[in-house]
């Protein structure tokens, strides 16, 4: 057995666990924060993604020990205070949603989208950075549209990119 | 038009806890004292079982029982089942194999079910799979659609020729008639390719048994959770019904596949008396690969007679169809019924014969995945016609609409009655949004820059709603297919209402409670819409088949127009009126000509306190529910147009635009209908240009995990063009047609018709990937160079 101490939704947690524990299965199964969902567990499909330290991490695919110290957010800690995340509320308002089984994973490399290439995002910029996100009901059609309106948002609600943009090709 | 009611494009009330993840999917439901199930598969395509060791298996960590097929039967578990009985040509019933849920003496695909572990934990039930000991006596296997029925090798020995049945429609001395006096006729082989339907949430399933009432509960990822508990019930021999309920929570997409009753499902509830714990099972995306059923796997050739004039006279198609290993619980509905009876398309065809063999395989059953049969049917017939247009020289939409059915009802050879229409509508406005008078010099500026760009038609028709019970019972079905609907109204005049419909993405929550929200005046947050669970909803016969808004609606609206009629007694006791003078508006009762009116939430009120009437003259309370049954099919139908630009270097297919114009008859809210839409193009395309599964020689899936099988990502697809045309449907209180499956149904012709297209010939198969295309478009650019 290991030990693991992070910071998961802003909350210090400590654990005893399993060192061939994946990240997913951690949040799910001991933080019982289901959100965070597998849909392939060969990293294709971009379900489980969440942000480990303000960056998309693919939680199925990552030892939930390698992360000693980090800060995690999933998708249950991106709402402040009971307040929608912009970008929550984008995918809401322009229906990029059907089943909800990839909408967590979407939103938070949506987010991350965001915080790498800025808020003025033109439509072959997101399909090509949803690249590692799989849908199968909407067509993405409408995804693209909210990702779109969710960055524009959070310009507008003074979310600052925290890195500066950066090219595909880096 | 108020901002919730019908045809507005209300913001879906479900999608709150989808984007805080909180939605309740099976996987995320844990019982107390839960064990895990971990499935042994077959790795072999065909083999029999000599022996099973579990000796050294059961003394392995944390392990709580292993069953063996052997287990299921000393308790009488009965196997999995068809439920459409499908007759041959000569009238004899269809040859259907055994299909236990785990495997008795034999093995038929890669992923049969072997025995199960149950553990203390999922690693645990693992490792212990990994030391059970089977000895297999390995056969060859039977892979091959067309060369199926020949093969030495016999997957059942029920079906000696491995054919299940030989069946056909329509009139075929007419159409060999059509066929003789034809000007022209037009001939094609398709293959239409085998699809994974991998809906993004995996199946899974939590079983739970209650040993001091008796009761089973079942946790799973269902399209239809009450015929689940019949057929786990009266057929599998579970439990009586009072003694099982099914919950199908949250469930992450179906297209199809959700609707089945399979091993897995079943034997966790089996398993949960047996080891006395709740036991959970949670497939990974390789067993859904290789144990969901799959779609389509059709090999055919069609034939398009034409007289003088171009009008299309006949037409003739064989098919062979690949069920499997085993038949799934619809599986032989869809390349009969749900597919031979659309041959007719949008089109006014006199004559049509259609012969349909459907073999067993050493391959994963394969049953109703989004479109089921339709879009086979759909594939078929726009080929053809497109085909037909290119050899006669016309234009592929003159020729279209010269051959369209222009006057309603229209009884077409092949059973269906088409009831409203106006397909002309469609094509003109999708030719507007595409800008066809502009394609000759998009095309010429594509070849300026050293592509092909080409555009491509698709004309489909569904038949949807399924369906009137006497019909399907008449054709072999073995269930009814009304829907139920029963809605509850609360004191103060909130309402819950219950129906047999299932959400996986579609949106009812909203939609249902819009209509409801729509017809009694109140408002939309005042509504609850409650499925999935057998404890709370009597019964229903679930979502597939774009049923749930033509009859799960129509039966809500039964039950609607019931409360109301209710409330009316109510209200005229109240109001001290004659019932026959009260009348509902905006959410109130009142008496004609006067000012006296009673409000909804009012007169459930006065419904259950009951102080104005006297409960011998008017049963207190006010709840009322609805069995419908449909008097028709449904028939949506549309125009998609493909434009597509090929790079001949690197076979590359770009879809440049899409315009899909779609009569779904009325709509409820246009926001959820055009997002059905366009999940439906994606699948198309899917089929279309990247996926396909793939089986070797030796029954191994080459296709079995995200990396092998090309699903569509984002910048695969473009944003579309989706317009709407509307004509009622006659047969429904509602005038819905369904809108579910027009996508997926749609799009795969458009696409092919658009890649040949641009190629200039027809030698192109689904999926078109870059590696086919660059084949295929050598071709082309050693013929524009000799040209």
């Amino acid at each position: 057995m290991a030990t693991l101490s992070m910071t998961v939704n802003g909350k210090p947690v400590t654990a005893t666990l399993d060192p061939r524990t994946l990240l997913v299965q951690f949040l799910r199964e001991n933080l019982r924060l289901t959100g965070t969902h597998v849909g392939c567990d060969t990293s294709q499909c971009g379900a489980c993604v969440v942000h480990v330290d303000g960056k998309a991490v693919k939680a199925c695919t990552t030892l939930a020990v390698s992360l000693e110290g980090a800060s995690v957010t999933t998708i249950e800690g991106l709402a402040v205070n009971g307040t929608l995340h912009p970008m929550q509320e984008a995918f809401r308002e322009h229906h990029g949603l059907q089943c909800g089984f990839c909408t967590p994973g979407m939103i938070m490399s949506a987010v991350d989208i965001v915080n790498r290439r800025g808020h003025a995002l033109d439509e072959k910029t997101i399909r090509e950075d949803l690249d590692g996100n799989i849908c199968r009901c909407t067509g993405y059609h409408n995804i693209v549209k909210a990702v779109a309106a969710g960055a524009e948002a959070m310009a507008g609600h003074g979310m600052e990119t925290k890195e500066p943009p950066r090219q595909a090709a880096e | 038009m108020s901002a919730t009611g019908i045809g507005a494009p209300v913001r879906r009330k479900e999608d709150h806890r989808f984007i805080t993840g909180q939605g309740r999917y099976t996987d995320d439901i844990n019982r107390p004292g839960q064990a895990h199930a971990y499935f042994l598969r077959s790795p072999h395509a065909h083999a029999t079982i000599k022996a099973i060791d579990i000796t050294a298996a059961s003394g392995m960590p944390g392990v709580l029982g292993i069953f063996t097929g052997d287990d299921l039967a000393a308790d009488k578990v009965g196997g999995l089942i068809c439920g459409w009985m499908i007759h041959n040509k000569d009238g004899s019933p269809m040859r259907a194999g055994p299909h236990p849920a785990l495997a008795l003496g034999k093995v038929r695909y890669v992923g049969d079910h072997v025995a199960v572990v149950v553990a203390e934990t999922l690693a645990q039930a693992r490792d212990a799979a990994e030391t059970i000991e089977v000895d297999y006596g390995v056969l060859p296997a039977v892979v091959d659609t067309a060369s199926a029925a020949g093969a030495k090798t016999v997957v059942h020995a029920e079906a000696p020729d491995n054919t299940v049945f030989n069946w056909h429609l329509g009139n075929k001395d007419e159409t060999e008639a059509a066929f003789r006096a034809a000007k022209h006729v037009t001939r094609i082989d398709l293959v239409n390719n085998r699809l994974v339907p991998n809906p993004m949430e995996p199946r899974a399933a939590v079983g739970d048994y209650d040993d001091g009432d008796g009761v089973f509960t079942l946790y799973t990822t269902s399209q239809n959770p009450h015929v689940a508990r019949l057929v786990l019930s009266a057929f599998i021999g579970i439990a009586p019904e009072n003694k099982l309920r099914v919950v199908a929570p949250d469930v992450g997409g179906g297209f199809g596949s959700k609707i089945f009753i399979y091993a897995e499902e079943t034997v966790c509830v089996w398993a949960a008396k047996k080891v006395g714990r709740p036991v959970k099972w949670n497939s990974d995306r390789t067993e859904a690969f290789l144990s969901d059923a799959h779609g389509r796997d059709h090999v055919s050739h069609a034939e398009l007679a034409t007289d003088a004039e171009g009008k299309i006279t006949g037409l003739r198609v064989k098919t062979t169809a690949n069920l499997g290993a085993y038949l799934s619980t619809f599986s032989s509905s869809v390349p009969t019924y749900l597919y031979a009876p659309l041959l007719s398309g949008q089109y006014d065809i006199p004559a049509i014969y259609c012969e349909v063999d459907a073999v067993y395989t050493n391959t994963a059953p394969v049953d109703a995945y989004r479109g089921a049969g339709r879009p086979e049917a759909t594939f078929v017939v726009e080929r053809l016609v497109e085909v037909a247009a290119r050899e006669l020289g016309k234009d592929p939409a003159k020729f279209r609409m010269q051959n369209y059915v222009k006057k309603f009802p229209h009884q077409t050879p092949v059973i269906m009655m088409y009831d409203a229409g106006n397909y002309a509508a469609s094509m003109k406005k999708a030719l507007e949004i595409i800008d066809y008078k502009g394609i000759g010099k998009r095309k010429r500026d594509s070849a300026r820059n050293g592509k092909l760009r080409g555009i491509g038609f698709s004309s489909y028709i569904e038949a949807c709603g399924i369906a009137p019970s006497a019909a399907v019972g008449s054709l072999g079905a073995g269930v009814g297919l009304w829907e139920s609907a029963e809605v509850r109204v609360n004191p103060i005049g909130t309402v819950e209402v219950l129906t047999g419909s299932h959400s996986h993405g579609q949106g009812h929550e909203t939609t249902f409670a819009q209509l409801v929200s729509d017809r009694l005046g109140i408002p939309i947050d005042n509504v609850s819409i409650i499925h999935g669970d057998t404890d709370k909803v009597q019964m229903g016969m679930g979502t597939y088949g774009s049923r749930s808004g033509a009859v799960g609606m129509s039966a809500i609206v039964r039950a609607v127009d019931k409360v109301i009629a209710k409330g009316k007694k109510v209200a005229a006791y109240v109001l001290e009126a004659d019932e026959a003078d009260i009348d509902f508006a905006d959410g109130h009762f009142a008496v004609k000509g006067t000012d006296r009116k009673l409000d909804f939430g009012s007169c459930a009120l006065q419904a259950y306190i009951a102080h104005k009437f006297n409960g011998q003259d008017l049963e207190p309370g006010l709840k009322e529910g609805a069995f419908y049954d449909p008097t028709n099919f449904t028939f949506p139908a549309g125009v998609h147009i493909c434009e597509v630009e090929i790079d001949p270097q690197t076979g590359v297919t770009k879809i440049e635009r899409w315009a899909a114009v779609d009569d779904f008859g009325n709509v409820i809210n246009p926001m959820i209908v055009e997002g059905q839409v366009h999940g439906g193009i994606a699948q198309g395309v899917g089929q279309a240009l990247l996926e396909g599964a793939r089986y070797n020689a030796d029954g191994q899936l080459l296709t079995a995990s995200f990396m092998d099988y090309c699903m569509p990502r984002a910048d695969d697809l473009p944003s579309f063009e989706v317009g709407m045309t509307v004509t009622p449907c006659p047969s429904n209180p509602l005038g819905i047609k369904g809108c579910g499956e027009a996508g997926a149904i749609a799009a795969p012709p458009a696409v092919i018709n658009a890649i040949t297209d641009a190629l200039g010939h027809e030698d192109i198969a689904m999926p078109a990937t870059p590696q086919a295309v660059w084949r295929a478009a050598q071709k082309s650019v050693t013929r524009m160079a000799a040209e």
